[in-house]
């Protein structure tokens, strides 16, 4: 599904990520713990194709193409979904709109017929009530007000709607109560499917309690520091990080 | 809602045709010599068999704009403009002695409508929206005329309306923006040509949006329109004009004048769409829009509702307003200005409180893209003697790209203490990080920012009639092509 090899990337003439090799298979979910500022979001920025992040080595390569160059919104449409560490707010959209604007234009990429209105608002409906999204969070604007909560499930009712085949998680658990993190994980545990693979970027072991990952990575300083299983992670929340700050001192 | 979901797919479509109001029609048309002087306006006046008072009137106005120098105050920029290098009359020739029925209409004329998107032929109208057509100086045909006429509504050229109401013409013309209100009225008051006269009488709801379409066709023309609006006491109206011109290199100059009275207990609701020709990228050519648009809240308990969308022109000059002189009358003013490439928009409302308790709202949405510059600049005063005012703006700017410039000039002059006047404004750019999440969810570029730019005009575009929301959508999507990355 996903193959990183040898990935250099730098912002503004600063190395970042030096060096990332990662690779998932269909059906698995992974799991990217690291301390802050170790390149995590820039991990999951780049494999979405945000500008402003220079590839310097290394390639990205995608259910066998190589990403380098593709614009967001085509990697959108071959089926790779970010969920943001923190949702954008779009004044006067409803989120509705929003989402069958969104899910018209994958299809029209495929060569798909768009849904119209009603069969949207209907599956929209559905999704909504299976992930327990009120419907009157379907009709306000894209975030506006949405509470720290609302803003993440309203990131999983996206991913649920447009059916991904890669989902990136990025740190969709920080800021959340224990609540709100289950019905997250829920959501995610819910999409598991073999055709699908899941990245999850956090910073936290908690999450990992309800979403149990294939394999657990730790990244510091630019580079996967250690790679295991997930016993690694509750290895992570004994110990801390210190241990790579000295690896790669 | 369903208007808004559709938007993206209508911009698609529509994004390679650019312009598409830019062709010519080919038409025999008899035109005056060009320039200006009193001969001109004689000819004018001459040509539409009027009445003496209005020619007296004409060369007044004429006389006195003479003497008047251009307006310096707003920020536009522009060279002089030459007003003895235009035509002040240009007729399609089978039009000139005006059709009696649609029949008699040069069908050329109807297939030029039809390109345009407005049927004028009997089967093929929309329902529910009357039409009046005015092709360059003449107004070639309104439709539902009958129809208007069972319940007492006169719809038709203001031409016309000299010979089946001259009394009523001659009762409100001039009485709301004066002859010698500006240089651009005042040579609107000495040479125009038609528009649309509508009068309701009392107690009556019209049964049907009016609507009228405006088409600058032959080169060097100017289009100076006069519309005259009454709704007698206890009535409703809503009115929709909509504007185009073919792509010429030159700037065409357009100055109308649009007159509201609403009486007792009347409303009239008055919406334009207006996409004359901007110019191209490099900011060559367009229309120069100078236009007086004022209405007179005369009666108790009356409410005029100002809504524009403009999105075309090279340049726009205009201030709808509205004089509160009723007691508990209501102004309204609702607004979307798109800039891009060179357009220039210096726009707003005057909101003149007389009477008591009088209330008045403006939602002002700016949008600027690529070098253009943009102005709000809107009064609100109220006089000594409206007790109890209300007043409430609101005025938003929305950046695209960093080369543009938006601009917001508020007066506010209160002379009474229990009045109250709030004024919020916002500037914002449309965000990398908006943009980064919406193509993240598959939305292309220019899509994303049609949502975002509808998303912020949202206010204003419940405004509109629901038959012209959707074309509003399509403009503002049109309009901002190009304007990202």
């Amino acid at each position: 599904m996903l193959e990183i090899k040898n990935l250099h990337v730098s912002v503004e003439g600063k190395a970042i990520l030096k060096g990332i090799d990662l690779s998932v298979q269909p059906g698995e979910i992974h799991a990217i713990m690291g301390p802050n500022g170790s390149g995590k979001s820039t991990l999951s920025h780049v494999i979405a194709g945000r500008d402003g992040y220079e590839i310097t080595g290394g390639r990205i390569i995608y259910q066998g193409e190589d990403l380098t160059g593709l614009a967001p919104e085509i990697r959108a449409a071959k089926g790779i979904f970010l969920a943001f560490q923190y949702p954008v707010e779009i004044p006067g959209v409803a989120n509705t709109t929003f989402l069958k604007e969104a899910l018209n234009a994958i299809r029209r990429y495929h060569g798909e017929d768009e849904l119209d209105a009603m069969q949207f608002v209907k599956m929209m409906r559905e999704k909504a009530k299976e992930l327990g999204i009120p419907e009157d969070m379907l009709k306000r604007a894209v975030n506006v007000g949405f509470s720290g909560g609302e803003k993440k499930r309203n990131e999983i009712l996206q991913m649920a709607i447009l059916n991904p085949r890669l989902a990136i998680l990025d740190e969709t658990d920080s800021g959340l109560d224990i609540d709100a993190m289950k019905i997250v994980a829920e959501g995610v545990n819910n999409m598991r499917a073999p055709e699908r693979s899941t990245l999850i970027i956090t910073h936290y072991q908690r999450l990992l309690d309800y979403i149990i990952p294939d394999k657990v990575h730790v990244l510091a300083h630019g580079r996967i520091q250690r790679s295991g299983g997930k016993e690694l992670a509750l290895e992570l929340e004994e110990k801390g990080y210190a241990e790579f700050g000295e690896a790669a001192a | 809602m369903v208007a808004s979901t559709n938007t993206a797919q209508q911009v698609k479509e529509l994004a390679e045709e650019k312009y598409k109001y830019g062709f010519f029609t080919d038409i025999e048309s008899e035109t005056a010599p060009k320039g200006l002087n009193e001969d001109i306006v004689r000819f004018i006046s001459a040509k539409k068999n009027e009445p003496e008072w209005l020619l007296k009137w004409r060369l007044k106005a004429f006389k006195y704009w003479l003497t008047m120098p251009e307006p310096r105050w707003s920020k536009v920029i522009h060279d002089p403009i030459d007003y003895q290098d235009a035509y002040y009359y240009s007729a399609p020739k089978s039009a000139a002695d005006g059709p009696q029925s649609l029949d008699e209409i040069d069908p050329q004329l109807l297939e030029t409508y039809e390109k345009l998107g407005i049927p004028l032929k009997e089967q093929e109208r929309l329902s529910g929206v009357a039409v009046d057509a005015v092709f360059d100086s003449v107004s070639v045909a309104t439709t539902f005329k009958a129809k208007l006429g069972e319940v007492g509504v006169i719809f038709c050229p203001i031409s016309e309306a000299l010979e089946v109401c001259p009394d009523l013409v001659k009762k409100y013309l001039g009485t709301v923006v004066p002859y010698t209100d500006n240089k651009h009225a005042t040579l609107n008051s000495a040479v125009f040509t038609d528009g649309s006269f509508v009068y309701i009488p009392p107690g009556v709801r019209c049964p049907m949006e009016l609507s009228t379409y405006f088409r600058i066709n032959a080169a060097n023309t100017g289009q100076f329109e006069r519309t005259l609006i009454i709704a007698d006491k206890g009535s409703y109206v809503s009115y929709l004009e909509g504007c185009t011109a073919p792509m010429r290199d030159e700037h065409q100059l357009h100055a109308a004048v649009v007159e509201l009275i609403t009486l007792d207990d009347a409303e009239i609701k008055y919406s334009t769409i207006q996409n004359w020709y901007p110019g191209d990228e490099n900011g060559r050519g367009g229309i120069y829009n100078f236009v007086t648009k004022r209405g007179h809240c005369r009666g108790r308990n009356s409410k005029i509702s100002w809504t524009q969308v403009e999105t075309g022109a090279a340049i726009t000059w205009k201030y709808p307003s509205c004089i509160l002189q009723g007691d508990n009358s209501v102004g309204e003013f609702y607004s979307i200005a798109i800039t891009n490439n060179y357009q220039q928009a210096d726009t707003g409302t005057k909101m003149i409180h007389l009477g008591k308790n009088t209330t008045s709202r403006i939602i002002s949405k700016g949008i600027s893209a690529g070098r253009a510059n943009q102005t709000y600049r809107g009064l609100v005063r109220i006089s000594p003697k409206a007790e109890g005012a209300r007043n409430f703006t609101q005025c938003d700017s929305l950046l695209i790209g960093d080369r543009c410039g938006a601009h917001t000039v508020p007066y506010i002059e209160c002379k009474n203490k229990s009045a109250i006047v709030e004024h919020e404004a916002t500037t914002s750019k449309i965000s990398e990080d908006q943009l980064f999440y919406l193509r993240q969810r598959g939305i292309p570029p220019e899509e994303a920012v049609t949502l975002v730019v509808n998303g912020f005009c949202r206010e204003v575009l419940q405004q509109l009639p629901m038959e012209f929301a959707v074309e509003a959508q399509k403009l503002v999507g049109i309009s901002l092509e190009g304007s990202v990355g």
